[in-house]
């Protein structure tokens, strides 16, 4: 009886989803395909859609795969994307974790915290492209906020400054760039570990409170325990993202500055549109890319699918626990 | 008994040196998120032999003058921030509604509904979820480019009918919340399953659609690669592509006005963001920790 009811209402599972799966298939599946296509052909210039596959046309099937990965500037997008995301999630992670400790001190109860997430947190709604281009005015020579910050404190100890061109040198752009990435996250990050440990039960922290543990004890050896789940979860998102950089690093700099600040997002988007219209070998950076994505996701979402089944079969047992002894 | 006296007293010193430390770090912490901010609000005021005197002085001689004449300057060029604005505002409200409502409907017929491939469909939103918007991009430009779209806001719009994020969330919230015997009495009221769907389960997903309508409203709002690829005509370029020619050459030494312009766009944030910060902040906390 139960059965018959549930095939009886089968069809508006599809007829749901069948909106969710066309959008899908137009606009991500098709262009995915597509992208990985293009990417072993000759499709370049300007308004071309006509292409060939390359052992067609007397070339290499994978010759733009070998094209990027043996350009000096794909390789130094590469490197580029990797160090600005290092130095921007370590001191991310490491204030978020400092803020959430201070934050949610049971013994301390520091007051304002409301007020100071809402502060740290507002950079995140604001658009990047914007921020971008606002860090580029202040970090300006030879006159910016941060150049007459600095002349001004040399001359308060009586040494006259040269205005310093931040945005002509190498690590400085990376470090700046970094450092306006960890600007807009770092308070999004310490919401959600916040939020982490709120959700551990009091009894634990109790609990530890009676052992004698000390604040730094408690944190590192009760709180960091609890909330490595969502770590993971920042770190995964955070990854992903920094892979993905486009908007901070492309306004902030774009190529200049000898391409100090280029990320692979960049690259792929300059191949194509930035006056080469090299279509194919685009393709070919941004299934790179996503080949990469996905082998660094799938390792993290492995760790993290684990414990979350270890945790659900627990539940499940607890539960069948408790319906025996309810019966 | 003195031995603990000076042990509890010492730790209470102890107690008021962090929260010292806590207070202090959090205030600079706060001057530094607001830094910027300032200074684009104090220098949108000021012409550029001022900026150019110093970016630090927060009043200017003539304020008013000056800010008439920066926006006499971005209107000149090719900043139009009121067109941005409506471009951005189409853009972000229609995907807006369609992100969250064709989400909600995704996730209902994997939790309401046993279908044959309701696991399959379930496991594939999982897995897609990883795939970043990069690697769509070139086919997605050529697709749209063969079909003549190219500049048309539709195709920035429809795309978000398929969020596989949002999914995901408002599945695991119709898990906690949605109860089958609500549905199966409507059934028996005689109310068909689309009508159940619009009136009975969405009410019941509010929270759940506040929080995700407003990031997928920021999110769009904020989104420039896509647009930087597909508008090229500057009538329908949304606001952060805008925002992008203010980094071009054409506005190089105008900084007052490059000042002013960043300003405009970022005002309508902080008023939303001033009303709904607790919401949102909020709302950030209950995505990580369900996710």
């Amino acid at each position: 009886m139960r059965n018959k009811k549930l095939v009886n209402y089968a069809k508006y599972g599809y007829l749901f989803s069948i909106p969710f799966i066309v959008a899908f298939c137009l606009f991500t599946l098709y262009p995915v395909i597509y992208t990985f296509i293009i990417g072993f052909t000759d499709l370049k210039g300007a308004g071309n859609t006509e292409w060939h596959f390359l052992p067609t046309v007397g070339k290499n099937l994978f010759a733009n795969f070998k094209d990027v990965l043996t350009s000096g500037t794909f390789q130094k997008a590469f490197k580029n994307t990797w160090i600005i995301w290092i130095f921007n999630f370590i001191p991310q992670i490491g204030f978020a974790l400092l803020f959430t400790a201070w934050f949610t001190d049971r013994r301390s109860k520091v007051k304002g915290t409301g007020l100071f997430k809402i502060l740290f947190y507002m950079p995140n709604i604001i658009t990047a492209a914007t921020l971008a281009i606002l860090f580029n005015v202040l970090f300006g020579y030879p006159k910016g906020a941060f150049n007459d910050i600095f002349s001004g404190v040399a001359k308060v100890f009586g040494v006259t400054r040269e205005a310093y061109n931040f945005n002509a040198h190498e690590w400085p752009v990376k470090i700046i760039i970094a450092f306006v990435q960890f600007f807009q996250w770092y308070g999004h990050t310490m919401v959600n570990l916040i939020a982490g440990v709120i959700g551990i039960s009091p009894e634990i922290f109790e609990a530890a409170e009676i052992d004698g543990a000390n604040r730094v004890q408690t944190f590192f050896k009760v709180t960091i325990p609890c909330i490595r789940q969502i770590m993971l979860f920042v770190l995964v998102t955070s990854l992903i993202g920094g892979l993905n950089m486009f908007d901070i690093p492309q306004l902030y700099i774009g190529t200049k500055a000898n391409n100090a600040g280029l990320t692979t997002n960049m690259y792929i988007r300059n191949q194509a549109f930035g006056g080469s219209y090299l279509y194919n070998r685009a393709a070919a950076a941004s299934v790179i890319l996503f080949i990469i994505i996905v082998i660094l996701s799938s390792i993290l979402f492995y760790i993290l699918r684990d414990r979350d089944e270890a945790k659900l079969k627990k539940l499940r047992k607890q539960e069948l626990k408790a319906a025996r002894k309810g019966l | 008994m003195s031995d603990n006296t000076i042990k509890a007293s010492s730790i209470k010193r102890n107690d008021i040196i962090l929260k010292v430390v806590i207070y202090i770090v959090s205030i600079i912490f706060s001057i530094m998120t607001l830094f910027p901010f300032v200074m684009m609000f104090a220098n949108a005021f000021k012409s550029t032999y001022e900026v150019q005197q110093s970016t630090l002085t927060l009043w200017s001689a003539h304020p008013f003058q000056n800010l008439a004449k920066n926006w006499q300057v971005i209107n000149s060029k090719d900043f139009h921030p009121f067109v941005g604005f409506l471009n951005s505002f189409i853009v972000a409200t229609c995907s807006t509604v369609l992100n969250v409502y064709f989400s909600c409907l995704t996730a209902y017929a994997i939790q309401a509904y046993e279908w044959k491939f309701r696991d399959a469909f379930n496991g594939m939103i999982m897995a897609i979820m990883m795939i970043p918007g990069t690697v769509t991009m070139i086919g997605f430009y050529q697709a749209v480019y063969k079909l003549g779209l190219v500049n048309k806001l539709s195709m920035l719009i429809l795309p978000s009918i398929a969020a596989p994020m949002v999914v995901f969330f408002m599945r695991q919230y119709l898990q906690a919340s949605l109860s089958m015997e609500i549905v199966q009495s409507a059934r028996i009221d005689g109310a068909g399953e689309f009508r159940i769907f619009n009136q009975i389960v969405i009410p019941l997903m509010k929270p759940a659609i506040a929080t995700q309508a407003i990031f997928a409203y920021v999110g769009s709002w904020n989104n420039l690669f896509m647009p930087l690829i597909l508008l090229t005509d500057k009538n329908k370029k949304t606001l952060p592509v805008m925002i992008s020619l203010l980094n071009g050459d054409i506005y190089r030494t105008e900084y007052g006005a490059i000042y002013l312009g960043l300003f405009v766009t970022v005002l309508p944030l902080i008023v939303v963001y001033a009303f709904l910060s607790k919401y949102i902040v909020e709302g950030v906390a209950l995505g990580g920790v369900k996710s």
